[in-house]
């Protein structure tokens, strides 16, 4: 039997929506008040979903020790407490949100081999989020 | 088609542990959730429904069966219980959320007879859920 499990992490960071490409004024009017030089924060709600056939032995898709160590020193130790504009894996990429749900994803995707990832959920404010799923549809 | 999800709440107690493994092993895999006194959580429960809607009622499903349904295949079994214990699915399967969300599917699969089901989400805690769509 194949489910999909979803954990929930949190973390903060701060970014400044810029793009080298766009004079000062595109800038303004594309990113607004993102675009501040000082840059702002968030409190990111990560969610990630893996998949896989319920091992029988453990009634389990994959242990969560094994996820959570893996977001913990992947992920967590590489976003939380910074500022992404500064981060190599933002050197040439605008940190938005939907740039750092797919940085996220293929990190995971990449690294994770206890279980398939199926998609990465990432909520920058209570009142907005994004989903990344590689080439496939993200399923409802 | 339109897809109706309908929200419930049950605590339950339960424990991790496979009698094939040994000790040791139940500790390792398992760590904390392998204590055999059982420990607890408040479950939340999404049930999804899909099917088209009815042009006379504007329904895609009956809520008021959907939750009767619900009520007596699902909660009234696994509400207040201890899992290993009392609900004869984990009798010999352990009851991981992963495992929970599959009986839940399989309880409430068959009696459903207007909406086909769609999803069955397991929250055991806001931070983890299990999703299961009853492929094999």
């Amino acid at each position: 039997m194949k489910a999909h499990l979803t954990r929930r992490y949190m973390f903060s960071a701060a970014h400044r929506l810029h793009s080298d490409a766009m004079s000062a004024e595109e800038n303004r009017s594309t990113y607004g008040k993102c675009n501040n030089p000082y840059g702002h924060g968030h409190n990111y709600a990560l969610e990630v979903t893996v998949s896989g056939p319920v091992d029988e032995h453990t009634g389990m898709v994959c242990n969560l020790v094994d996820l959570d160590e893996f977001v913990q020193r992947e992920i967590l130790e590489r976003f939380d407490h910074q500022n992404m504009n500064m981060l190599p894996d933002f050197e040439r990429e605008v940190p938005t949100t939907e740039n750092l749900c797919i940085c996220i994803y293929e990190i995971v995707q990449r690294g994770f081999r206890p279980a398939h990832l199926e998609k990465v959920r990432l909520e920058e404010t209570m009142m907005n989020s994004f989903e990344y799923a590689g080439s496939a549809e993200v399923r409802k | 088609m339109v897809y109706l999800t309908r929200k419930a709440e049950f605590s339950a107690s339960h424990y991790y542990h496979n009698p094939e493994f040994t000790p040791e092993e139940n500790r390792r895999i398992f760590g904390k959730c392998n204590n055999p006194n059982g420990h607890g959580h408040n479950y939340t429960l999404e049930v999804t429904v899909k099917g088209e809607v009815d042009p006379r009622s504007g329904f895609v499903v009956d809520l008021k069966q959907l939750k009767e349904i619900l009520n007596r295949e699902v909660l009234d079994a696994l509400d207040h219980r201890f899992l290993n214990k009392e609900v004869p699915e984990f009798f010999k399967q352990i009851p991981t959320t992963e495992n929970i969300a599959i009986a839940v599917w399989q309880r409430l699969s068959p009696k459903l007879k207007a909406a086909q089901l769609h999803r069955v989400r397991v929250y055991e805690t806001p931070d983890l859920f299990v999703d299961f769509y009853g492929e094999a």
